[in-house]
Order: structure tokens, then sequence, then C-alpha cells
């Protein structure tokens, strides 16, 4: 009769594991085939968009200085991209909203694991947190004016107004949604609370808090042009926000739409070029890439 | 009882891994108190593989977590005589942003060892379950088994780091259900992998299940325990049974399973 130890358990068991591997991705077949499928759909769109927009300006429904043509915005935003003057909108907003994203960022992350860690943190200013969320930032440029003057502080106080709430609750339902047994198993594996938190909670919460610090982001800069729209001065200043409120005043509608197109770019362009590789990245990592 | 250890590991000095002593647990508080474990005394010698068996509620995961560490008894002493027990749980519970090797090395970085020092035992305690050349995954990219083997490296490392200083103490392998969650195929492979284990670190261990066969095959000793609360019923020698005898056993075992669980048919 054979027995059972004749066959190398070794052998079995490198058998098992290559039977039971799951299989890899495939690695995305062609850089170029995905860079053409995920670029086209959107292009295709907008373009869409624009044909419908020309169709709609020469069946002439609304006068001119209601819908203008496509044309006419891209003339006034290639002629203010030409003479500098789009750079200049774009950095005195971008580098105020940069600015005031990672001060969020530092106060943020602190209150954030204060309050999913520490309970009566948590039960005192949790549903304010929360609730700040849907107050719109925009509701606080008032009390900033009045309290600031029109000044930088103005307009960094209603960012972080708008952006902390959301990058702390972020953390904290990343927090949250760690399994359980994860914690259970650094404390067995010898961790203190301390080496806990930056061994196991911290990169456990990551996914939550990256999402979070990508709303965070969204908000800093809806934040930001609201308060550029509102707050208007000399001393501010030239933003993107401005430069809308400029198109307003002068009934210019050209102006609005090259600046509603640059504040869309600015936003939509971090988004892609900062936020999207990095939350790729830390997805794949775990094998949770299916959504990208 | 037969000891069936190699003689590589030299008789320590004390007689137990960890011994329990009227060990009581009760959740809750006052008259809502449920008793999860009623008065529980077992004695584990080093170098020794106990199988906690019993039906669901029986209190063996909470008798695991008192020992481990991770909860407080009511009533009664746990004297542990060996380094931090390694703990396996019934999924492997890695960690996801960490590869198959730094997960192992994870509490040896906990622990201070340095970096040279760990790169070397983390090599060992793979090679040890045979995962060698798989230290670069990640865990979603291996089998479920291979998980189950990482985390079986994992807590070894937990538990024998160190070892010129922890090497005078017995070390304590606790593992709560750790092969309930895998296919038959990779259940019958790992058992025979942790006999091998078993053997060549000498650590003893504290092997929880419901499975009897698997109790018979992999325990020198079988502890039957009640459900609700749970205590020691009943305890056989399982050494060195095979074949027949082995069948036998089960069937014994069995039985008075089967009765344990049939008195609370009535309540």
């Amino acid at each position: 009769m054979p027995q059972l130890d004749d066959i190398d358990a070794a052998a079995v068991e490198r058998g098992l594991d290559a039977l039971d591997t799951p299989p890899g991705q495939e690695q995305g077949r062609n850089r170029l085939n995905r860079f053409v499928r995920a670029v086209l759909p959107p292009v295709a769109f907008l373009v869409l968009v624009i044909v419908v927009w020309q169709v709609l300006w020469a069946a002439a429904f609304w006068p001119e200085y209601q819908l203008p043509a496509p044309l006419a915005v891209w003339d006034e935003l290639w002629s203010r991209i030409n003479d500098g003057e789009a750079i200049g909108f774009i950095w005195t907003s971008v580098h105020r909203a940069v600015l005031g994203f990672l001060i969020a960022i530092l106060i943020a992350t602190p209150l954030g694991l204060l309050v999913a860690k520490v309970r009566p943190v948590r039960a005192a200013i949790g549903p304010f947190l929360s609730g700040l969320q849907s107050l719109p930032s925009v509701a606080w440029v008032p009390a900033a004016v009045l309290w600031f003057g029109v000044t930088p502080t103005t307009m960094y106080a209603v960012l972080l107004l708008g952006s902390v709430p959301s990058i702390a609750n972020g953390l904290v339902a990343g927090i949250d949604q760690i399994p359980p047994i994860l914690p259970r198993v650094g404390k067995v594996l010898g961790a203190g609370r301390l080496a806990a938190s930056w061994h196991i909670l911290l990169p456990a919460a990551l996914p939550g808090y990256l999402a979070g610090l990508k709303q965070g982001w969204a908000f800093s800069w809806r934040s930001l042009m609201a308060a550029e729209i509102i707050a208007t001065s000399p001393l501010l200043g030239k933003g993107l926000g401005a430069y809308l409120d400029d198109g307003r005043t002068l009934s210019n509608m050209d102006t609005v739409l090259a600046a509603i197109a640059l504040i869309l770019l600015v936003g939509v362009g971090i988004e892609l070029l900062v936020f999207r590789p990095l939350e790729r990245a830390v997805l794949r990592a775990r094998g949770l890439s299916g959504a990208l | 009882m037969t000891a069936t250890l190699d003689d590589k590991t030299a008789k320590p000095a004390t007689e137990h891994a960890v011994r329990l002593a009227g060990v009581h647990k009760s959740f809750g508080q006052g008259a809502r108190s449920v008793a999860a474990l009623a008065g529980v005394d077992l004695d584990v010698a080093p170098g020794q593989f106990v199988c906690l068996l019993g039906a669901s509620g029986c209190g063996k995961t909470t008798l695991l977590n008192l020992v481990a560490g991770l909860d407080k008894p009511t009533g009664g002493e746990i004297e542990l005589n060996s380094s931090r027990p390694a703990v396996m749980f019934q999924e492997a519970a890695l960690m996801p942003w960490l590869t198959a090797a730094a997960n192992v090395e994870l509490p040896l970085k906990l622990a201070g060892v340095s970096r040279s020092a760990r790169k070397t035992r983390t090599g060992e305690l793979l090679e040890l379950v045979r995962l060698d050349g798989v230290g670069s995954k990640r865990p979603h990219e291996l089998s479920g088994g291979m998980r189950q083997r990482v985390a079986l490296a994992r807590a070894l490392a937990s538990a024998l780091h160190s070892s010129d200083e922890s090497a005078a103490r017995p070390s304590l392998l606790l593992m709560d259900e750790p092969f309930s969650a895998l296919d038959a195929i990779t259940r019958d492979v790992l058992q025979a992998e942790l006999i091998r284990v078993w053997r060549s670190t000498g650590a003893a261990v504290v092997f929880v299940t419901h499975d009897v066969r698997e109790a018979v095959r992999l325990g020198e000793r079988v502890v039957l325990l009640s459900s609700r609360p749970g205590r020691v019923v009943q305890e056989w020698q399982a050494g060195d049974v095979s074949g027949v005898a082995e069948a036998a056993l089960v069937d014994t075992i069995n039985y008075r399973l089967r009765e344990v669980i049939s008195s609370h048919a009535a309540a």
C-alpha cells in the first residue's frame, strides 16, 4: 500500500500554492491603449457640449450678452493667456489654496485622531464637525470680513472653515472602518498605544484619510473661490474669483465663462495630477484597485 | 503523559508553560452578567500540544483571549511562564498594506530588533513555513492557505524573537481555529505543516477547535469543554494513537461531545 508520506510534503504544498494563488491582474495591455481609453470619452463629451453650445448660439435663442459664441470665450481666454494675466490669476488663487490646504491638513489630522480615539471629544464635537460640513463656507465670508477686514486672513479663515471639517471627518471615517481584528493583532504582536497608532491605525485608515483629503481639497478650492468673488480688494491681488467678479460687474459674459473654465481647469487638474495617482497607488497596493 | 519532544529542547526548569487555576470570566454586570468560563483548570507543559475542543459557547475563544492578555479574568489565576504568547486567529488578519515579509517583520520591528537581525529572522521564518520566495507579495496576491502560513510565521516572530533572552523560557503558541476557514485539502496539508513547525520550534501549543478529528490528529492532549458556562469536562491522551485506535478515540470523544451538547436541549 502506498504511504502518504512517500510524497514530498514540500512538493504538495508548493503545488497547492501554485493552484490556489489568485491569478495576477493582467498588467494593462498597453499604456497607450489605456491612455486613449481614459482620455477619449471625456474629450468626446467636451466636444459634444461645445457643438451644442455653438448650435444654440447660432440659433440665437438668447441675446449675445447672455450666451456668447464659444469662439468669443476662447478669444478672451487666449488673450488673457497671451498677456500673461491668466497665469497671474491662477498663481494668486492656487498658491493661496495650496497653502491653506496644507494648514488645514496640519489642523485636521490631530483633530480627526482625537475625535476618532477619545470618546468624550467625539461625543462633544463630533456632531458639530459633521454639521459644519453641510454649512456652505460662503456663509462664513461676512463674518470673516467683519473680523479680519478684506485681507488675506479672511481668505484663509474661510478656506480653513470649509476644508478642516471634511479632512477630519475623512480621517474619522477611515479609522472607524478599520477591521477590529487589526488593532487586536497589533496588541498581541506587542504594539503599545503609540506604536499601534503609527504602525497600524494610520496605515489602516489611509484610504479613508485620502478620500477626506481629496474632498478637503475640493472644499478648499470652492471656499476660496467664494471668498474671492465676494470679498475683492486691490490689497488681495487678483485671483480667479476676482477675475470672475470683473466679468459680472462689466456684464461681460465672455470673461465670466473664461473664468469658470479656468477655475474648473485648476480643480480638475489638481485632482487628476495629485489625488488620482496617489489614491490609485494606495488602493492598488492593497488589492482594492477595482474601481480605478 | 508521554513527552514527544525532540531532545534538542532541553528539559526546562519549569514544569508548565501556562497554568490556569479556577479561571472565571463573566461578561456584563450584576444580575444580567453571563458566565463564559466557570472555574477552568488547565496545565500546559512546555512543548506540549493541547487541543481545546467544544461546541459553540464553550468559551474557547474567551479562554484564549485571557491567556493572550487581550482580556482579564473575573476570577482565578493565569500563570504564564513563557515569553509573550504568539496568537493566531481564524482569519490571517495580515496588514493589507504590507508585503508578506514586512508582516512577519512587524513584531520584530515593534520589539526594536535591529534591521539586519530582522531581515535574517524574517527569512528564516518564511523558510520555516515554506514561503521563501513570496516575501515580496502582498496579502491579496496570496491564497488563503499561504496567508495563514504568513500569519503563523508572524506569530512565531512575535514569540521567538531575541532568541538568547527568551530561550530560557518556553514559548507558547495560541491558535484560535486557524484552519476552519480553509478548504479541506489546504486544511489537511496545513495540519501536517503545523505539526512539523511545532516539532522544529519546540513551542507549547494551545489549539482551539470544534473539529474532533482535527483535535485528535494534532493534539497530544484533547480537552473537552462544556458550554455556557465553559469548564473542563474530560480529557484524553491522543499523542501516539493512530489507525484503528485513532478512529475509536474520535468516536469516543464525539459521543461525549454530543452528550454535553444534548444536555443543553432541556434548558
